[in-house]
């Protein structure tokens, strides 16, 4: 299962400027997380008892958990469609993947008032299994492991394959556990394709509780469903982008697989446009929908970016195209986070007169957690077999 | 309780137990009062209740056996002792007049006396005659005897239709005429049966009448105005108004005032109580309050008509209808720095685009 083969150690220097600037941002995030935990949340945030959920939870739990589903979306297609052709994409789609859920986690702790009494989820009697919060918890937490069991090959062929005599010990635990989880494996990755797919449904049940709050447009009883299929079309497209940034960003050949992939996409969101539709149409909010005040023109902005995406990548002649390739996954990405933060603030308008913008503090936060995110994705290729091993022909 | 299981199977003891202190909550008793209330109710000795019809619609009676907690018959039956009811005893003619006189004869000055409709006085009192008598015959006849007299409706309390211009039969309230007994009115059209279940049990338990206002209704029931307690408050404060019936204003449940609704002005605990014990009450269905239990409102003016608000704003102590804004939006300086990032995202992706190549080899028929 593992085709070490397929995968290799970027080698470059680890302490590059961007680096640099990077862990700036990562820090100064850092420096305000600790602000909160000394000072409270009011002092650093622009939350409310109108908008208890600002950023943190609509950024980084909602939208990123989102943006980190291209491992989620690879395993679709290589285990359950069998396209084993994609496979060598899978690990750096699954580093995206741990750091955006990792953060999921670190900001739900950051941003919930008694954070002292989140032990109590690890104690069964004090659950409360009704929940889709709940759901959404175990979930993010239970997909953080098997995101990590996933990359674990990564890091044990590492040290199966060091020749530092430092190592020698990790080597022959590795050597050892090698082989064991390489047959456990296949049950991980159905367990991870399975809690994607039912916290990212629940991601879109939070909000249907919220009936006289998120705007007619966005509200539906289809909001799981929606958000389900939301997050493969981002995840795949951040596959996209992500390979086309790496390349970039480390001087690599492109990964032709992208092209492939990206035909998925347009039959994706005609199904999600398609839902969407019909639900606007059942539901007689159309006319909202295209009424064009404030919250039709952030709809109609969220249509143009997916459908404009999708369009892009119907056309052959634009898949070849490097350029067009990654414009439309940018597109496809901006729009569907677009479509989150519509449901979750944008269209949510609590009642009493409430407004909401994030301060400046919770920006750096945010912004501090996702400089971490690409800082950790970095450093992890520099180190770890991740990278797909460039096709010899190329190369 | 009584041995008139035949009829309705009684009234079980949770049910009557739950009459019992929901009775005692609305005659704003304290909830350790209603086991005298329970007690009350089933004493042997409760004293009958007559009830006379004159002029009126039955729709009072209706009413009262609309209630469903109890019914109808636990209601006749236990409850209080009806001896004497016009459309609902089962006895006709001259047994009908015996068993009134019988009761009358038996409970001399300890039985209630109910009455329903309005008396008419032109020509003697030709237009509404029972068994021979004129209404007001019967009523002197009756309430002689009687320890209380229980005026049900606007017809009796206050004269109701039959009162109207031109008033062509001479009608007058019952209550009018009773001066050397002790009067409660309980006005409506009609009104709520639990109302009047209420101020009998309230006698019956404590011995006295309830506390009247200067129209003799009991301040339990009629102490506050429909205004105060209604659902639709709230769009009266906020200045939200139906302007004309079926507009935007009317299906959205705004304030009904422009429609001529009369509960600034008009007593009654219709807003609290409600009807047919499904919680419904007119202003609920979107029909603005007639002002029914007021004797110069309704049939003295338009039911159409705006009344007059003495005050127009909600007291302080009302929560804010408009309340003023709350939270922190945005400030120029964390939108300058979120736009910046944001552009410089953009820009980013732009530069990338650029970069990136048009061309590119075709893979997707390669396998």
């Amino acid at each position: 299962m593992a085709h070490a083969d397929e995968y290799h150690v970027h080698r470059a220097k680890i302490l590059t400027p961007s680096f640099y600037v990077l862990l700036f941002f990562a820090l100064l995030g850092f420096f305000f997380i600790g602000i909160r935990f000394v000072k409270g949340i009011g002092a650093v945030t622009n939350l409310s008892d109108g908008y208890p959920w600002g950023i943190w939870i609509v950024y980084d739990v909602a939208t990123s958990t989102a943006l980190a589903c291209g491992g989620y979306a690879m395993a679709i297609i290589i285990y359950i469609m069998n396209r084993m052709t994609y496979h060598p994409l899978i690990r750096s789609a699954l580093v995206t993947s741990l750091f955006g859920y990792m953060l999921a986690g670190l900001s739900v702790m950051v941003d919930i008032g008694r954070y002292f009494n989140a032990y109590s989820f690890f104690i069964p009697s004090r659950w409360q299994p009704n929940s889709v919060m709940f759901e959404v918890a175990v979930c993010v937490m239970a997909y953080n492991v098997v995101l990590m069991l996933e990359l674990l090959p990564a890091i044990l062929e590492r040290f199966i394959s060091s020749t530092n005599p430092k190592l020698k010990t990790f080597k022959k635990i590795a050597v050892k556990i090698y082989p064991v989880l390489d047959k456990a494996l296949i049950f991980i990755i159905v367990l991870g394709i399975t809690l994607p797919t039912m916290h990212q449904s629940s991601l879109g049940s939070m909000l249907i509780i919220a009936k006289s709050k998120v705007n007619p447009i966005w509200h539906t009883e289809f909001l799981p469903l929606l958000f389900v299929i939301n997050a493969l079309y981002i995840g795949y497209a951040v596959v996209i982008f992500e390979s086309f940034s790496s390349s970039m960003a480390f001087n690599r050949p492109f990964e032709s697989e992208v092209q492939r992939l990206s035909r998925v996409i347009p039959y994706i969101t005609l199904v999600w446009l398609c839902i969407r539709f019909y639900d606007l149409f059942s539901r007689d909010q159309l006319g909202a929908a295209f009424a064009g005040d404030y919250p039709s023109m952030m709809f109609l902005a969220e249509m143009m970016l997916i459908s404009g995406g999708s369009f892009i990548l119907t056309w052959k002649q634009f898949r070849s195209s490097p350029r067009m390739l990654f414009i439309s996954a940018v597109l496809l990405v901006i729009g569907g986070a677009w479509y989150r933060f519509n449901v979750y603030l944008i269209g949510f308008t609590p009642h009493g007169n409430w407004s909401y913008f994030p301060s400046l503090p919770e920006f750096f936060i945010t912004l501090g957690l996702v400089a971490f995110e690409i800082l950790g994705y970095m450093v992890l290729v520099k180190l770890f077999p991740i990278m797909p091993k460039l096709h010899t022909k190329k190369a | 309780m009584s041995d008139n299981s035949f009829f309705s199977g009684g009234i079980n003891r949770r049910e009557f137990l739950r009459l019992s202190a929901g009775l005692t909550a609305m005659m704003g008793l304290p909830y350790s009062m209603h086991t005298k209330v329970a007690e009350a109710a089933v004493a042997d000795d409760r004293p009958p209740v007559i009830w006379l019809h004159f002029q009126e619609c039955t729709g009072c009676s209706e009413s009262l056996i609309r209630s469903g907690h109890p019914d109808t018959a636990s209601l006749i039956l236990d409850l209080i002792s009806l001896d004497y009811h016009e459309t609902l005893m089962i006895g006709s003619g001259h047994q009908a007049e015996e068993s009134l006189h019988k009761s009358m004869k038996n409970n001399w000055g300890k039985y209630i006396l109910v009455v329903e409709g309005a008396v008419p006085m032109a020509e003697n009192g030709i237009y509404c005659k029972v068994a021979g008598k004129t209404a007001a015959d019967s009523l002197k006849e009756v309430s002689e005897g009687a320890a209380a007299v229980i005026c049900i409706g606007t017809c009796s309390s206050f004269g109701g239709v039959q009162a109207a211009a031109p008033n062509p039969t001479g009608a007058v309230s019952a209550a009018s005429l009773i001066t050397d007994k002790p009067v409660i009115n309980i006005p409506g059209c009609p009104p709520s049966p639990y109302n009047l279940l209420a101020t009998i049990l309230y006698y019956l338990t404590l011995k006295k009448l309830p506390k009247l206002d200067k129209l003799n209704r009991p301040e339990f029931a009629y102490g506050r105005r429909i205004h105060e307690h209604c659902e639709r408050r709230p769009h009266f404060d906020a200045g939200r108004f139906a302007e004309q019936f079926g507009d935007e204003g009317h299906s959205q449940g705004y304030c009904l005032y422009k429609l001529g609704c009369k509960g600034p002005v008009t007593h009654a605990n219709c807003s609290v109580q409600r009807f047919n014990d499904v919680g419904v009450w007119p202003v609920s269905m979107g029909h603005p309050c007639i002002g029914c239990t007021e004797p110069d409102v309704m049939f003295h003016t338009s039911i159409y008509d705006k009344v007059q608000i003495h005050e127009v704003t909600p007291p302080d102590f009302y929560p804010n209808a408009k309340p003023s804004k709350r939270g922190k939006g945005a400030d120029p300086l964390t939108t300058a720095v979120v736009g910046m990032f944001a552009g410089a995202g953009i820009g980013a992706s732009a530069m990338m685009a650029k970069k990136l190549p048009q061309e590119g080899e075709d893979e997707e028929d390669k396998t």
